[in-house]
Formats: structure tokens, C-alpha cells, sequence
């Protein structure tokens, strides 16, 4: 496993060795929002909130407990819509282009999901392919040649014929990766993807992650509890408090004492990193 | 070939080899040889009547109805995600009841009566759909409004049978027990047109079906325009199930059963599960019909007595399942 992606040998033969059919060919897509209020029909839970997801790039959304972090990814994925404001993909409003124009834009990794009964995990990531698939279309090539990179990249070739409900919690995770893989897409948004997870398997999504940003030019946006791990693997930082944006940027340039105070109400000492050189929370208690 | 093409293989074969049982096997005893000669390239003859008339018009209904049921079945299973669920069993077949049973009661032409049931169905289909629907569609909270709807539908049919003369609802309540006996081509061909639209909008639904399947986040995610789908997956399913009421009578328990078993045999949901599905809903209402027809012979049974005596215990046997999974 490896836990220092910073300056890794495999991860630079990767990118030199990438082709030119990868996620990494295609345009970028530009994901936005602007001045946009969201909520579940009750009170708002985002207001006024004006981001951008930097291309190309890793994002994690960091907040304590009901500051609107997956409300805004629910947004940014089109499965919420907007109360007022709008989120923009490429420019034009998400919710005027057809969901299936989006889908082969944007990726999705929803927070505990559920395979159907039975389901294997070669079946499960083949349905990954639907949105590159008309009405009448056969299984293609490049749908078989998606479905086998995917099994690949994540790891999970050897288990492609065994039922999802028979697997570790951590492959099961993989699986679905695997099949928002599939889809192919150079954007990929997900909710919470460590949760459920123990320690090394936490390690090990995100190291997946940061390979497929680095190896395949993907622009990765999560949802992530951990503010060290946050900090460790994200380029760009977005902190939210109350629905607000509190702070934006790098994690070296945003991550202070005070922000934390002011997103989580918790007193820190940051540090650096010894593995990473990120910056790294220790927080305060009162048994000390 | 894999193991769902094996088994529709062995479920196809099931399909011919009852059909035949179903014409040689009566009253009226015709060799197994002139049967299938009589009904497919000798017309005419000894047995014309028996075997054209009566026993290959059954059949015929027996086989397409079944693939109706059972198709209406796996698409509603599919789409609520519980293997509870089936078109009888939230009022759609009551539905249909209910308006042929009103038709007969008021004295109108007892030929308007497929018509009245297949409104009726499509009738209580949307006025399930309608009142169940709050900011969304909810697969839990369609089988709770469906069941109500059930209940109260069946009170009203109740109080029909006893309100008016007997003379005029005892045919409503032959019919409403679902019989194959006296099928004619008529039937046959009318649930043959309803098939050739509706099966095949049934397989093209198949690749949604399996994406809606995955939750409604990830299948906004993978592009699937949820509502719009889910109107046509009720619609073809309501549309299968109104068509066999309308045409035979309610048969209970076969849009229930078949996909479970299906299911259970072939696994996740896929074009060759429907087709599976469709050919067992075939078997089983074939078997229905021969036990049916031969068990109290000459005296013969409703064939929605048989089915619901076979799904009954079925049905136990699966809740037994659950409750031990729990």
C-alpha cells in the first residue's frame, strides 16, 4: 500500500505511459455554482454559495456535521435542485441540459448504495456503461474495454463473477467505484467515500483515488469527514460553516488554527505532516 | 450458452410439452399424434371440433396469458424493489373486477365487459398512482395506497354481488374466479395483440429497469430520467395485467410468483430473466389449466382456484424465508 503518493515511481510511469483514449483526452469539463440556495423543502440549507471546481484537480467539501457538505455535492451531481441560483457545467445551467449529456460528463459515487439482490460485480460496473448506450445499441467494444479498465484500476478483475453482497466492505466500495469508472467520465463527484471503511481500506480509496487524478487527469470533488485526510490528498479545499463558504484554496494556504476554530468550533494546533508534509490537525482537549 | 439460456431452453421445452398434454389430455379422448395433427397441419377431421375449437383456443390463452401476468409481475417487483408486490395484489385486478362486476349488475351488454375491466384497471392504476404520489413517487407508499384501494374495491364488489339479483351477478362471480374453460380464438388473438405492443416495450424497459434498480441518486447519475420511466413501467405493467383480466378474469398469485422464482433461478434482473420469466408464467398457468380441467373431471375448475392454490403455500414458504433472514 502506498501511503506517500507525493513522489511515486509507478505514478509517474503512469502518467507518462497514459493514452491518448484515456478521460484525460477529452475537453475538461467547468463545474460552478453561483449564488446558489439549496435545501430539502424546509429551511435552506445552502445560501448564496459561489464556487468553482478547479479542473483537473482533487476537491474535497470539509465542514462539521449539517454545514450543507453533501448539499452542495447533491447540487453539483444535479440531484437536488437548486431553491434559487444556478450550477453550471460547461457554462449552461445543469438542469437545462439533459441528464444524459451530463452523465457522460460527470460521475457519481452516492453515499451507501445498494446493489440489487444477487447482482455480481462485472454486472453491477457494466451498468456504469448506460449513459454511452441508445435505445437499440448492442454492448460494444468500448463498452467491454471500459467495463475490463475499470475491474483493473480498481483491482477487482479476479472477483468480477462474485455476488457484491459477498464482499468485503472495502472491494464493495471498489465496485461501485469500479462501475462510476466505467461510466467513463472526466469528472467524478462522491459523497463520503472512506465511510464504513476501516483505516487501511480508508488509505486505500483514496490512494485510488489520487491515482486515477494523477494517472488519468481526472477532476476528483468529495465529501470528506476527515480534515487530515482531506488535507493530505486534496488540492483545493472547500470549508463550509452554516451553508456558507468559510474558507477556499490549497490546504497549506487555508488550513490555520483559526479556520478550524471558525468551521468545526474546535481549537487545534496544525502541524506539519511527517509522511505527507501536508498540514495535519491535532485538536485540544480539556483532559489534558 | 449460459445458465439463463439453459434454463429458458428447458422452460421453453416445458411450454411445448404442456401445450400438448393440454390437447390430448380431456374428456374426449384424441391420440397424442392426431392431436398435434389436427391443430397444426390436418384441419378438418375426426377431432377438428374438439381440438380447434376447444382445447388448442385454451391452451393458446393459457400460454399468453401467463407471459402477460408474468411479465406485469417483474416489471412491478422490479420497479417497487420488493418481491411482495404484483399487479393483483394493489388493486389493479380488483379494479378490473369491479367495473366488469358493475357492468353485469346494471343489466348492460355483457360483451361491453372486457372493455369495462380494462378500463377499470387502467382506471385504478392512475388513481393509485395519483393519490400515492407526495413530491415524488414512493414504491412504499404505492403498495400501501394499492392495498387500500384493494380493500375498499373488494367491499364494493361484495356489496354489488349481494345488492342485485342473483340471476345477473352469477355470472360476475364465475368470471371474477378467472376460468380458461370456453376461451376462444377471439381471446387468444386479442391477448396476441396486446403482447406483440407490449412485450417487446417490457424487454426495451430491461436496461432501465436495471439501472433504476441501483437507487435513485446513482441512476440520476447514470442519466436515467426517473419519472418519465417509471410512467412507462407502470403503464406496460397495468397495460399486461388489465388485458389478461379483461380478457380471462382475474387469475391470482401468477404475477406474484413467476418472477420470484425466475429470480431466484436465473438471478439479477436481465432481458434474459423477462424472457425466463415470461415462459414459466406460461408453465405455470398451463398447469393450472390441467389440474383445472382434470382434477374433479368431468366437473371443472376455475383456473384461479388453482393458481391461488398453488401461490398460497408458495407464498408461505417465501415469508417463512424472509422471516428466518431477518
Amino acid at each position: 500500500m502506498r501511503s506517500d503518493h507525493k513522489f511515486d515511481p509507478v505514478l509517474a510511469a503512469d502518467r507518462a505511459s497514459r493514452n491518448p483514449g484515456d478521460a484525460s483526452g477529452r475537453s475538461r469539463p467547468v463545474l460552478s455554482t453561483e449564488n446558489l440556495d439549496a435545501g430539502y423543502g424546509g429551511p435552506l440549507v445552502l445560501h448564496g454559495l459561489t464556487a468553482s471546481i478547479p479542473s483537473g484537480e482533487t476537491t474535497a467539501i470539509v465542514g462539521a456535521n449539517a454545514s450543507g457538505k453533501s448539499t452542495l455535492l447533491r447540487a453539483l451531481a444535479r440531484l437536488l435542485k437548486p431553491a434559487r441560483g444556478v450550477v453550471c457545467l460547461d457554462g449552461a445551467d445543469i438542469h437545462s441540459q439533459s441528464t444524459r449529456s451530463v452523465a457522460v460528463q460527470l460521475g457519481l459515487l452516492p453515499q451507501s448504495p445498494r446493489a440489487p439482490e444477487g447482482v455480481v460485480v462485472g454486472d453491477l460496473v457494466r451498468r456504469g456503461r448506460y449513459p454511452h448506450q441508445r435505445l437499440f445499441d448492442q454492448w460494444s467494444k468500448a463498452d467491454e474495454r471500459a467495463v475490463v479498465r475499470a475491474l483493473e484500476l480498481t483491482g477487482l478483475s479476479d472477483v468480477g463473477d462474485r455476488p457484491i453482497d459477498e464482499l468485503s466492505g472495502g472491494q464493495r466500495q471498489r465496485a461501485w467505484i469500479a462501475m462510476a469508472l466505467a461510466q467513463d467520465t472526466p469528472m467524478m463527484l462522491l459523497d463520503e467515500p472512506t465511510t464504513f471503511l476501516d483505516i487501511a481500506h480508508q488509505v486505500e480509496m483514496l490512494d485510488l483515488l489520487a491515482r486515477l487524478n494523477r494517472s488519468e487527469n481526472r477532476t476528483i470533488v468529495m465529501v470528506l469527514h476527515d480534515l487530515n485526510q482531506a488535507c493530505r490528498y486534496a488540492s483545493h479545499l472547500i470549508a463550509l460553516a452554516d451553508g456558507r463558504i468559510e474558507a477556499v484554496g490549497h490546504p497549506s494556504e487555508v488550513v490555520t488554527a483559526e479556520m478550524i476554530e471558525r468551521v468545526f468550533g474546535l481549537r487545534v494546533s496544525v502541524i506539519s505532516c511527517p509522511v505527507s508534509g501536508t498540514p495535519l490537525c491535532v485538536p485540544h482537549t480539556h483532559c489534558y | 450458452m449460459n445458465r439463463t439460456a439453459r434454463l429458458c431452453s428447458v422452460a421453453a421445452a416445458g411450454v411445448l410439452g404442456l401445450a400438448i398434454v393440454g390437447l390430448v389430455v380431456g374428456d374426449y379422448p384424441v391420440p397424442a399424434r392426431s392431436a398435434i395433427a389436427t391443430a397444426v397441419w390436418d384441419r378438418g377431421g375426426e377431432f377438428d371440433f374438439v381440438i380447434n375449437s376447444l382445447r388448442f383456443p385454451r391452451v393458446t390463452v393459457a400460454v399468453l396469458a401467463g407471459i402477460c401476468l408474468a411479465a406485469s409481475g417483474l416489471l412491478f417487483q422490479t420497479l417497487i424493489d420488493n418481491p411482495l408486490v404484483s399487479p393483483d395484489i394493489i388493486g389493479i385486478d380488483t379494479g378490473a373486477a369491479a367495473a366488469a362486476v358493475a357492468i353485469l349488475a346494471i343489466g348492460l351488454d355483457a360483451r361491453l365487459l372486457p372493455y369495462a375491466a380494462f378500463a377499470g384497471a387502467l382506471a385504478t392504476a392512475v388513481v393509485i398512482f395519483a393519490l400515492s404520489w407526495r413530491r415524488g413517487f414512493s414504491g412504499g407508499r404505492l403498495v400501501l395506497v394499492g392495498i387500500g384501494i384493494n380493500a375498499l374495491l373488494s367491499a364494493v364488489i361484495t356489496y354489488m354481488l349481494v345488492r342485485f339479483p342473483v340471476e345477473r351477478v352469477s355470472a360476475a362471480a364465475r368470471w371474477q374466479a378467472g376460468t380458461l374453460s370456453g376461451s376462444s380464438w377471439d381471446d387468444a388473438r386479442t391477448l396476441a395483440v396486446a403482447l406483440v405492443v407490449l412485450l417487446p416495450v417490457a424487454f426495451l424497459l430491461v436496461r432501465r429497469l436495471r439501472i433504476m434498480q441501483l437507487g435513485n441518486d446513482a441512476a440520476i447519475a447514470l442519466g436515467m430520467r426517473l419519472e418519465q420511466n417509471r410512467m412507462a413501467v407502470i403503464a406496460t405493467g397495468c397495460g399486461l395485467a388489465a388485458i389478461v383480466v379483461a380478457v380471462v378474469g382475474p387469475l391470482g398469485f401468477v404475477a406474484l410468483l413467476v418472477p420470484h422464482v425466475a429470480r431466484s433461478l436465473a438471478g439479477a434482473l436481465t432481458v434474459g430473466v423477462l424472457l425466463l420469466t415470461a415462459l414459466l408464467g406460461s408453465v405455470m398457468l398451463l398447469s393450472a389449466d390441467l389440474v383445472a380441467q382434470r382434477l374433479f373431471a368431468p366437473t371443472v375448475l376455475p383456473a384461479g382456484v388453482v393458481t391461488a392454490a398453488m401461490g398460497g403455500p408458495y407464498l408461505l414458504a417465501v415469508l417463512r424465508k424472509f422471516n428466518r433472514a431477518v
